[in-house]
């Protein structure tokens, strides 16, 4: 179900700005793989190429390829839509629909993608919830709206509405940084179980985390404000934060800049 | 050193060499003199020019009441038309102008909502560049036509270019010109406070655009989108030009749309109001009132829809 991601010579632009610049990759299937960087040295934007969302933008265009496996997500046959099926993506502040009840919310994705049978969606919401480790919390409740949820639990509760279309990638963009210390030790720890099913990339402006819950890190950073964002280095994250090669990243992590 | 009064939360200080340095005083000591007198006028002013706006107001109001109000309470107001009753009668009530009414508002909202959602819709979900602009600007021009122009515009089409006959429909076509900018406008507004993250989430589950428009965004919008369309209604039920110029009125009731006279409120009220005779005046007064109140009442469910179901987020 996991799949490897393979970037080559990408750059990414917001019409004739460009944002990020000749990012050459590979996420491994499996495993969480981490960005850190300054802000605005274009994690965000690079991390919306990996499942098209990019191009949402107005004016956003992008130059290279993504392969998931063998495909290219960037090729003229390839539907954006569907890309957007087998890579999810949790955003940094919780974005239930506000309609919408707790069920209703995880079950969206397979609603809208037209799955009716009500015995099959019971059992995938509530698989998802679990696998979210959200289910114990909101069993009782399901038919309550989600936005009256704590911020923590609207977080894991748009984790579960990504995981129950069963992407192969999940996608995080500081998913912790709109939350408290215990819901960011939750959503930790359920990354942790997630990997073993996902490939997951996260972003995190939050160095300790990127430590704690990933095996490899990306390092991105920007030579001056109005300049493309470049990737310094990527390693394993033991290495990134014990012995980096470079000198941009050595400063950064220890703190003496960003 | 003195501290001068600026009228702000900073205070001035004249420093020895006499150039002013401004400092931040954060709140706090006692509002200066100065500042609570104008404070003071500026309150006076605004209560006044209040004062000023409702007299009209209750003005109109209240005579409206005074003679239109026991017309409500006979018997026969909400159940009979005035078939057969001459404007020396008393008697016969205003339920086909009620019913005219309340049928070319319907006609014109079955009309005008669809049109002027999508475009809504068009505008903040899809639209870029000329063709939007274009669009937006003819949709300012439509808000600035007056009714009569717009009743003259079919009149023009309809019975002098096709030869048809002044018909409630006609009416209808009419009021459609000027409630679609109204509801343009007003859906506009609600889509546009649909966050963002609403639809790049949805986008992010493998939903397609328009999907997410119908199944997310609308639904998120939905009251505000009611309450826009309650307000335009409101808006076009009152109007009189387009009555008088495709509206003729009758004494009967009538519900068809696509021949023959249709009554409505402001038309009962124009015929009657040239009578001399106490029940006649009545009429109008009655008339008016009931009209008032049709309006109010779609007012004041637009503005509950509104509280009750504000675009959550
Ligand atoms: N919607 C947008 N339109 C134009 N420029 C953008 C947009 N979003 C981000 N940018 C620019 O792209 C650069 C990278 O931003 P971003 O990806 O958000 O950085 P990060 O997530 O690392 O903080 C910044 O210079 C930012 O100003
Ligand atoms: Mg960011």
């Amino acid at each position: 179900m996991a799949k490897r991601i393979d970037v080559k010579d990408l750059n990414v632009y917001y019409g004739a700005f460009k944002a990020v610049e000749d990012v050459t990759m590979t996420v491994e299937p499996r495993s969480v793989t981490a960005f850190i960087g300054p802000s605005g040295c274009g994690k965000s934007t690079f991390l919306r190429t990996l499942n098209r969302m990019h191009e949402v933008v107005p004016g956003g265009r992008v130059e290279g390829h993504v392969m998931l496996d063998d495909q290219d997500l960037y090729s003229p046959k390839v539907d954006p839509v569907a890309v957007r099926r087998t890579v999810g993506m949790v955003f940094q502040r919780p974005n239930p629909f506000p309609t919408m009840s707790i069920f209703d919310n995880v079950a969206a994705g397979l609603r809208l993608n037209g799955l009716r049978d009500k015995k099959r969606l019971a059992e995938r919401v509530e698989t998802s919830l679990r696998g979210a480790h959200l289910w114990n919390e909101v069993k009782d409740r399901l038919d309550k709206p989600g936005a009256g949820l704590s911020g923590g639990q609207q977080q894991r509760l748009c984790i579960a509405r990504a995981i129950a279309v069963r992407p192969s990638v999940l996608l995080m963009d500081e998913p912790c940084s709109a939350l408290d210390p215990i819901s960011t030790q939750a959503i930790e720890d359920l990354i942790g179980t997630l990997k073993s099913d996902y490939t997951i990339v996260i972003v995190t402006h939050n160095m300790q985390q990127a430590a704690r819950v990933s095996d490899r890190t990306a390092f991105f950073n920007l030579a001056a404000t109005g300049r493309p964002g470049r990737l310094v280095e990527m390693d394993d994250t033991q290495k990134i934060f014990s012995n980096p090669t470079q000198r941009a990243t050595e400063d950064y992590i220890s703190g003496r800049f960003g | 050193m003195t501290i001068v009064d600026t009228g702000m939360d900073t205070a001035v200080q004249e420093t020895r060499d006499g150039s002013a340095r401004r400092r931040l005083t954060s709140g706090l000591g006692p509002k200066a003199a100065g500042r609570r007198v104008r404070d003071e006028l500026a309150r006076v002013v605004m209560w006044l020019a209040f004062l000023v706006a409702l007299v009209p107001l209750v003005w109109i109001l209240g005579s409206v009441l005074v003679k239109g109000g026991h017309m409500l309470f006979e018997s026969t107001w909400f159940t009979h038309s005035q078939r057969n009753i001459t404007s020396s009668d008393v008697g016969g009530g205003a339920i086909h102008a009620i019913q005219g009414t309340l049928i070319q508002g319907a006609a014109t909202a079955l009309m005008a909502v669809p049109i002027g959602v999508f475009t809504a819709i068009y505008l903040v979900e899809y639209g870029r560049g000329a063709l939007a602009r274009a669009v937006s600007f003819m949709v300012d021009i439509l808000t600035g036509v007056p009714s009569i122009v717009a009743a003259l515009f079919i009149y023009a089409v309809w019975v002098t270019t096709f030869g048809f006959q002044r018909v409630g429909f006609a009416v209808a076509l009419s009021l459609v010109l000027l409630m679609v900018p109204v509801v343009v406008r007003s859906t506009e507004e609600m889509l546009k406070l649909v966050p963002n993250e609403l639809r790049e989430a949805s986008y992010a589950l493998g939903v397609p655009k328009w999907k997410t428009i119908a199944r997310i965004v609308i639904p998120t919008a939905f009251s505000g989108i009611v309450t826009g369309v309650l307000l335009g209604l409101a808006r076009i039920m009152g109007e009189t030009a387009p009555l008088l110029i495709l509206g003729p009125y009758t004494k009967n009731i009538a519900t068809n749309l696509f021949s023959g006279n249709m009554a409505t409120l402001p038309t009962m009220i124009n015929q009657d109001r040239v009578e001399a005779l106490q029940p006649a005046l009545d009429r109008v007064w009655g008339a008016a009132l009931t009209l008032i109140l049709l309006i109010l009442l779609l007012n004041v469910v637009g503005r509950i829809i509104a509280r009750f179901g504000a675009v959550r987020t």
